[in-house]
């Protein structure tokens, strides 16, 4: 959105600039914001390599050998304290981009993020090392998304049970299937208390009980003075998780509002309406 | 002032993915550093499982290394070798392999771990620390055996021997900013990794790992440059400590030092300016 056009809540009360479309600002008076993204752009700096794409990407630009892809073309969006916010969008949206914007992982090439704390990204399955015991993983992961030694301590047995596999807690996490090692990110991660947390396709895998018990426990991470972002290719995670969704297209928001909506018009675009 | 930006402010909120400041961010450091100590001993571990040698690999290496330096010098070159030339070699050898193995593989300690960087959040500084605390942990061990070596090649065990333990943290404090210094380079371009080898090469043959250093040099010019060299002053000093004959003076302590704590204080600073960018370069 351009810098002096007034916030509303009026769908096309007023064009931005660009000539794409944009929705206006989805806002909340009264509620308490937590994160404010203003405008925010992020280009990606690439060497490329092999043949160039014939097809015209208007995303895609070429400097010489660098091309630069504009993932982020100016997203907006306010979160409020208690808001649980599915994240949606075809692959290469840049839902995960946005997520990495948010948290300050990506810096940002124009606009602003603002948070009421540091938001943080349920990323820990990079820390973990996959020839070593499930064990030692809780205590490296633990510590990766900042837990105090003592803190895993306490909760070692909660983040072992909550994963459901304390018969292999002695096993290298080499031997787990993929499921297990899902469900010991989440637990990890999950098993600290945070403001801000984003959730990037973490509950897509898991048997139905452990799905269960974790949307319970983002629902709870949610519930206090925190918000939730859940990116998420599954609309029936997002209906039970999430109060409100956007809709990411092609690096800018198409849609924002209370997520039935926005599901129900992304299954629509996506030719497979959801069947209430 | 956009009217988000206004929005955010009457909000009291904080803006995301600005760099901290210097003080801040030696402070999350510091709260954090159990997570760089036990990736670097877990990352050791997960190393040497696989391999039939395992550990004794960080063992065997060197001693190959002294075996070769030791037959080339010490036979086909002998005219070269400095005295209690065995004991002079094992001292060499060992540190300057700890030193520079330091910012060779620490080099690599962002662009290597990069779905980590670009997954969690977490002061960067983080990992080329962690590089240097893994070897550090390999070289403990080699030290121990490098001393049983110099009792079995004659030398007694002094007072002077105490002297590698401040030594060992001046030499860590160094490589600890050479690191830092070499991994933000590696960020920027991945060149800086082949050149590095031809850097070590170099500070090889010009720190006198197995000649001595001031005989074997007669231009006035380069003497001092070469003696006030930081790693040959680290390993001139335990020398010092543990080879009868040996000695160093005061200066070369307070050279020694300085360059210790020059290099973390200007490594630390260059590699926290580029702090906010570490997540998209890699």
């Amino acid at each position: 959105m351009s810098s002096n056009q007034p916030l509303s809540n009026d769908i096309g009360a007023e064009l931005p600039e660009e000539q794409r479309l944009k929705p206006p600002v989805f806002l909340e008076p009264g509620k308490t914001p937590v994160v404010v993204v203003d405008d925010v752009h992020l280009k990606y700096r690439v060497f490329a390599s092999g043949k160039k794409v014939t097809r015209v990407n208007s995303r895609v630009k070429r400097k010489g050998r660098l091309r630069e892809i504009h993932a982020l073309q100016g997203v907006s969006m306010v979160a409020y304290e208690g808001d649980s916010i599915g994240v949606i969008g075809t692959n290469g949206s840049g839902k995960s981009t946005l997520m990495k914007a948010i948290s300050g992982i990506l810096p940002i090439d124009a606009g602003a993020v603002w948070a009421s704390s540091r938001p943080s990204f349920l990323g820990v399955g990079a820390a973990m090392i996959k020839q070593l015991s499930g064990e030692k993983n809780v205590i490296l992961g633990g510590l990766a998304v900042g837990m105090s030694r003592s803190e895993i301590k306490a909760k070692f047995d909660h983040i072992v049970d909550f994963a459901g596999i304390r018969d292999f807690i002695d096993l290298p996490m080499e031997t787990y299937s993929s499921g297990m090692v899902e469900r010991l990110k989440f637990s990890i991660a999950a098993a600290r208390e945070h403001d801000i947390l984003i959730i990037d396709e973490a509950l897509a895998v898991g048997d139905q009980d452990f799905r269960r018990r974790s949307e319970a426990r983002m629902r709870e991470l949610a519930s206090g003075a925190g918000c939730v972002f859940l990116v998420s290719h599954s609309m029936k995670s997002i209906l039970d998780t999430c109060n409100r969704a956007i809709w990411l297209d092609k690096g800018i928001v198409k849609m924002d509002g209370p997520a039935i909506d926005v599901c129900r018009a992304y299954a629509a675009a996506q030719g497979a309406p959801l069947d209430d | 002032m956009t009217s988000l930006a206004t929005l955010a402010a009457s909000a009291k909120l904080s803006r995301v993915g600005t760099r901290p400041p210097l003080l801040k961010y030696l402070r999350d450091f510091y709260q954090r550093r159990a997570f760089a100590f036990t990736m670097a001993r877990y990352s050791l571990q997960a190393a040497t499982t696989k391999s039939s040698l395992g550990a004794a690999w960080h063992v065997v290496v060197p001693a190959l290394q002294i075996g070769v330096y030791g037959v080339i010098f010490g036979v086909l070159f002998s005219s070269l070798r400095p005295p209690h030339f065995v004991p002079y070699l094992m001292v060499g050898i060992v540190l300057f392999q700890y030193i520079t193995g330091c910012f060779t593989e620490g080099a690599r300690a962002i662009t290597s771990n990069g779905s980590l960087v670009r997954s969690l959040d977490f002061p960067r500084i983080l990992l080329p620390v962690s590089a240097v605390v893994s070897n550090a942990l390999r070289v403990v061990p080699l030290i121990g055996l490098m001393l049983i070596g110099l009792v079995l090649s004659g030398e007694l065990p002094s007072l002077g021997w105490t002297w590698l333990i401040p030594d060992f943290v001046l030499m860590t404090m160094f490589a600890a900013g050479a690191t830092m210094i070499s991994a933000r380079l590696t960020v920027h371009t991945e060149d800086v990794n082949q050149l590095l080898p031809f850097v070590v090469r170099i500070l090889f043959y010009l720190s006198g790992v197995f000649w001595n250093i001031d005989k074997m040099i007669h231009i006035a010019v380069l003497k001092p440059i070469l003696h006030y060299n930081p790693i040959h002053l680290y390993m001139a000093i335990a020398r010092a400590g543990l080879i009868q004959g040996y000695t160093v003076t005061a200066m070369d302590w307070i050279v020694a030092a300085a360059w210790a704590v020059a290099i973390l204080v200007l490594g630390t600073l260059f590699f926290w300016q580029a702090e906010e960018k570490y997540g998209r370069n890699v």
